[in-house]
């Protein structure tokens, strides 16, 4: 309950502030978003599954930011920026679509 | 907590439990993906399609618009040079057009397929009947020509042109099939002064007619504008054809 609520606190307030992406930033905070929702799915998955742990949720959902972020950093600064961070999505892509085969497995039995 | 709860179970009893510390944690993590999510997604809404693009990106970005300019420019260059060749055709083909026009109107006068107006003389020739002929209408005729008339009409019926013909009928001249009776009246567009000169000579037209054999009488009135009227319908040449000029 907690937590919809925060993701819904957390929607409202970036509609309200509408603040502007640092420079800086601007290139990893999509990579660092699909990161995150990977981190969620799997956490929701676990929850489900019955082994999720609220210490294990927070280390993973900050080192997917992380690494995801970094990774495209390291690309950047090696010249192949693009198709790094293309990589990332797709893989990322791809565990939070098996993420949500398990959470459907689970919640509709099909 | 049983073990063999199922994953509906569990969801349920998160929606309905008080408060417990892994609640409040996913809480603060997922507001903080809602807050970066709607960020993110406002960012690229706002600020087009650049700011968030990579240095390499934005070269090739950079390199393809300058090859579009570049492409760009070169049709128009070209489209510039077919605007003015054809511009340069157009003015020649008007040229060609006003000229055809000229010399279709000077024909058609010529040719006495218009009505034509200008400055001229009116000669009306009164004799006594029979005595004035074609042997002394012709005579007219050509020194009017001589003298540059450029449009001839007689008695306001038959208009005088290269084709025309001229025979002595019962009750005066037949003109180009029709009969026309005195008095004549000659009517010419040309120089006034030429024109009136051209008649009035000795051994001419009027010496002629008013000489002792005839008999008549004939008065010359020069004037600013001769209206010629009458029109003939151009005959197409049946035999005649034009040979090509180099």
């Amino acid at each position: 309950m907690i937590a919809a609520l925060g993701l819904l606190l957390g929607i409202v307030v970036g509609l309200l502030l509408q603040p502007d992406v640092p420079l800086g930033l601007e290139p990893y905070l999509p990579i660092a978003v699909v990161a995150a929702l990977d981190a969620v799915f799997g956490a929701l998955r676990a929850f489900l599954d019955g082994i999720f742990d609220d210490k294990v949720f927070v280390v993973s959902f900050i080192s997917n930011v992380l690494i995801a972020a970094l990774i495209v950093y390291l690309g950047d600064k090696l010249g192949v920026g693009g198709q790094l961070a293309t990589g990332v999505i797709v893989v990322l892509g791809i565990r939070i679509f098996s993420n949500v085969a398990a959470i459907r497995r689970h919640l509709f039995h099909a | 907590m049983p073990e063999q709860q199922t994953g509906r179970e569990r969801l349920r009893q998160a929606l309905t439990r008080p408060v417990s510390r892994g609640q409040v944690t996913a809480a603060v993590l997922l507001a903080i993906v809602g807050f970066a999510s709607v960020v993110q997604v406002q960012s690229q809404d706002r600020d087009a399609n650049f700011a968030g693009a990579r240095q390499q990106d934005l070269i090739q970005l950079l390199d393809s618009l300058n090859l579009a300019s570049e492409r760009a420019e070169n049709e128009i260059a070209d489209l510039e040079e077919a605007r003015s060749s054809l511009r340069n055709d157009a003015d020649s083909s008007n040229a060609a057009l006003q000229e055809a026009r000229e010399q279709a109107a000077a024909l058609s006068i010529l040719a006495g397929t218009v009505p034509a107006v200008g400055p001229g003389i009116v000669a009306e020739v009164r004799a006594p009947a029979g005595r004035v002929g074609i042997d002394q209408l012709l005579n007219g005729l050509e020194e009017l020509r001589d003298a540059g008339a450029e449009a001839i009409e007689i008695n306001n019926t038959v208009r005088v042109v290269a084709q025309t013909s001229l025979t002595d009928g019962e009750a005066g001249v037949v003109v180009d099939g029709q009969q026309l009776s005195p008095p004549y009246t000659i009517e010419a567009v040309g120089e006034p002064n030429t024109l009136a000169q051209a008649l009035d000579f000795t051994g001419g037209f009027i010496d002629e007619v008013e000489g002792e054999a005839i008999g008549g009488q004939v008065r010359v009135e020069q004037r600013e504008a001769v209206e010629i009227s009458t029109v003939r319908e151009p005959n197409e040449p049946e035999y005649a054809e034009p040979t090509e000029q180099e």
